[in-house]
This record gives structure tokens, sequence and C-alpha cells, in this order.
């Protein structure tokens, strides 16, 4: 039994890992033809990500550097096999919203760790905004996601999507907690208006600043992983999740490109701006679709 | 062909083709690289992007002469990168010294003091012989014949003498 969900969480990670890298390149490639440039080749991620495997030194910073890493990275896939893809779960019945939420801290709070182990003042910056940035996101995110667990009187990922299957979608049900949502989920992948964090010019690129060689490859992959966390709860949670996993990841890739898409416009918020933005707008709006959800739900 | 030459030759394709380069900008370098990373030249297209630290980057881009003040930053800078690591001299400045040959505090060869695999010659060179010498260098670390980065290690005593006789015997600066 358990040796049946080690290789079905095995070979989910492995695909999720091929869909989601061969995805984020073909996204350089929209972003390339938005600036009338060719852009790279669709797989060039693959080819970064095992150009750091592959090198041949790497420098560690101590033994809470390395730990930070390696709970990062773990962290986030025990985290993903949570997640059902379409009509796929890993281990069916444990898609639980909550569990996911607080699993999902486990990769940013060892990232944090290990980047302030390193010693690099522009590692400290960079965490400092990203965990000031939650603050931000998380606010509104989860008051939108009480608010569908509340009416359907479950947390659990398969009941919210079966429920929209056989009514309607959560997007059309509540458009404006849609739209924070959305945001929100820009915000947690740091796309464009929200990437103070790892901003390349004012502070290095952050966080990750001293990784190099396959730590820098093992972070890359990490990222990748929360990408799918974070864009796959909101395909869940507003477009109705999938009944197969050819539909959710269609609607996953609309998302995403849309996402980038957005993103290559804009420039970059300060950390202040983009908290107070969250908690003006998002805050508000998130706010305002609870009275009149809860309003229709107990008239 | 056993499988470990086999194993290093795929890898040295997938290096070749992700470049992510430094550039050092000390002088009139600095101008050409722009128009080759944006739009017009598209640099990104061969795998080469541009990169804020020294502990990502592969490609140590030295645009123009350095004085003695500033080799030593160099110095620092091609240490802190991590190996397999390639060093790229642009212009004249980094060859023969340039229009600044005789001055009394730049530095005349750049081969002297770092591993340099690939010049670019030029005054400046124009984007396209900038493109041109990055496709030469793909190829280069496809074959795998460059590799300045092991010349560094073996002849580590010999680049250290010549270090110490252009900066003085404080190569490292204490604090």
């Amino acid at each position: 039994m358990i040796i049946k969900f080690l290789i079905r969480g095995l070979l989910f990670l492995i695909g999720a890992f091929i869909f989601q890298v061969s995805l984020s390149g073909f996204s350089r490639k929209v972003v390339g033809r938005i600036q009338k440039r060719y852009g790279p080749v669709f797989w060039q991620n693959f080819r970064d990500i095992f150009k750091f495997l592959f090198k041949k030194t790497s420098i560690s910073h101590g033994f809470i550097f390395d730990f930070g890493v390696l709970m990062a990275f773990g962290g986030t896939m025990a985290t993903l096999i949570f997640v059902p893809f379409g009509n796929f779960a890993v281990i069916p019945g444990q898609t639980n919203f909550i569990v996911i939420i607080y699993l999902l801290a486990i990769g940013l709070l060892g990232m944090a760790m290990s980047a302030v182990g390193s010693g690099n003042p522009n590692a400290s910056i960079g965490i400092s905004r990203a965990l000031t940035q939650m603050l931000g996101y998380e606010l509104p995110f989860l008051i939108i996601a009480l608010i569908i667990m509340f009416t359907n009187q479950s947390s659990s990922l398969e009941v919210l999507v079966n429920s929209q299957i056989a009514g309607t979608w959560n997007l059309i049900k509540m458009p404006l907690g849609a739209v924070v949502a959305f945001i929100s989920v820009m915000g947690m992948l740091g796309k464009k208006p929200f990437d103070s964090p790892i901003a390349p010019a004012e502070i290095a690129s952050g966080p990750l600043v001293e990784y190099s060689g396959k730590y820098l490859g093992i972070l890359m992959i990490q990222h990748e992983f929360a990408t799918v966390i974070e864009v796959g709860l909101f395909v869940n949670l507003f477009l109705g999740g999938g009944k197969t996993i050819l539909d959710f990841m269609i609607k996953y890739i609309i998302v995403y490109i849309l996402m980038v898409i957005i993103s290559s416009f804009l420039p970059r918020f300060k950390v202040e701006e983009s908290v107070k933005f969250f908690w003006k707008w998002g805050l508000s709006i998130s706010i305002i679709q609870a009275v009149i959800t809860l309003g229709f739900y107990f008239s | 062909m056993n499988t470990k030459e086999l194993i290093e030759k795929i890898k040295n394709i997938v290096r070749g083709h992700s470049l992510y380069m430094l550039h050092y900008c000390t002088g009139c370098g600095a101008i050409e690289l722009p128009p080759t990373m944006t739009s017009r030249f598209d640099m990104e297209r061969l795998g080469i992007a541009p990169m804020a630290t020294p502990r990502q980057a592969d490609i140590l881009l030295i645009t123009g002469y350095l004085s003695k003040k500033t080799l030593r930053r160099v110095i620092y800078t091609y240490e802190q990168m991590q190996s397999p690591k390639w060093v790229v001299g642009f212009g004249s400045c980094t060859i023969n010294g340039g229009i600044y040959y005789d001055s009394y505090s730049t530095i005349n060869r750049l081969d002297l003091y770092l591993p340099v695999d690939l010049y670019i010659a030029g005054c400046m060179p124009r984007p396209e012989a900038i493109i041109n010498g990055f496709k030469k260098l793909i190829s280069m670390i496809e074959k795998g014949d460059a590799k300045g980065w092991e010349h560094y290690i073996e002849n580590k005593k010999w680049y250290k003498k010549n270090q110490k006789k252009a900066l003085g015997n404080s190569l490292y600066t204490t604090r």
C-alpha cells in the first residue's frame, strides 16, 4: 500500500517537474515575443537547471545553509503531494486545503533560514522583504478561501472541485474574489509587480545571492514545484479543477500564461507599496465579496 | 568511447547552451552590451542571460581596460565564481592595453593575470562581433576546449606571481 503511494508520488513529482519546467521555458518565449525577440527554445529551463546541477564546485556556508535548502526542497515536495491534479490525487481523500497552506510555509521558512545562514546582507534584505510581502498576500487569499470552504462546509479540495463540476465555477459565483485571489497568487509567485524580494538590480537577486552550483539547481526545482502548488490551488478553487488531467492542464496553462503576460507589462512595486496595495485593495474587495456571498448564503 | 566520456560530453553540451554572464563594465564596453541583450540582437536565444552575482555566473565578461585598482576586484570576483567558469576579454584594451597602453595605472595584458578563454577584438566590438564571439565560445565549450579554469588551478603560482607584481604584496586587502 505504502509502496504504491510512494511510486505514485514519485511519478507525480517527475511529471509535475517536466510539465512546469517546459511551461516556464515556453513562457520565456512568450515574453520574448512580447518584446519583439525570438526568445530561447522552450527547453531552455531544463538546460539552466541541469547546468547548475552539473557544476563541479559549489560553496557551502555551514550546516544551517545546507539544511535550509533541503528543508525548502523537501517541504515543497511534501506539499505538492496533497494537491489534486484533475481527477488524479496521489493519496485519494487526502487533499485538505488547510494542510497545504500549513505545509507551504515550511518551504519559505527553510529558504529564510538558509539565506540568513549565508550571512550575506543582500540575502537578509531579500528574505525580510519576502516575509513582509507574505503578510500582504496571505490575508486576502485566505479570506476568499475561507468563504469558499464555509459555503461548501468542507476544506477538502476534492469536495470543492466536485461541487464546482456539479454546479458553476467559483469564478462565476464570486468574480471579485477570483480577481483578488489571482493577484494574490501573482504575489506568491513573485511575478513582476511583486518581485521586490528578488530584485536583481538593487539587491542582486535577494535570497539567492549566495547560492551556487547544485544548491541553486535544487532551489530552481523547488521554485518550479512551488509554482505548481500555487497556480494549482487557484485552478482548483476557482476554475473547477478538472474532470481529467488534460482538462486541468489546459486551465493551468491559460492561468499561468495570463500571469506571465500581465507581469511582463508591469514595473516593480516597492515592498511597502505592495503590502499597502494588498491590504488596501485586496483586503477591502475580499471583505465586500465575503459580505455579498454570505448574505446570499444565509438568506 | 566509454560511459564516463559520453556523460562528460552530454554535460558539456548542456553547459554550452546555458551561460549566465557577469559583466564587469569598466569602460566604454558596457555601451555595446544592452543592444546585444535586448530586442534587436537578442542574446537570450543563444541561452545567454545576464546575472547579478558572481556565485551564479558562468562567464566573466571584462569589457574594457582594467586599472590596478579594478584588477583586484576582478580577481576577487573570478575566485568567487564556481567552476567550470570562463573569462571573455572584450575589446582591444584587454589584449594589449588599447589606447591606454602607456598609462601608468592600467593593465596591458589581461591573460597575465586571469586565464582568458576568448578575446573579442575591436574598439569597441559591435553586437554582431559579440554574438559571433559567443557562438565561438559555445562551440569551444561543447568540444571541451575551453579549459581556462583548469589552467588557472594548475598554474596558480605563476598567476599569483604576476598578480603580486602588479598589485604589490597586499593581494587580498585585510580589514
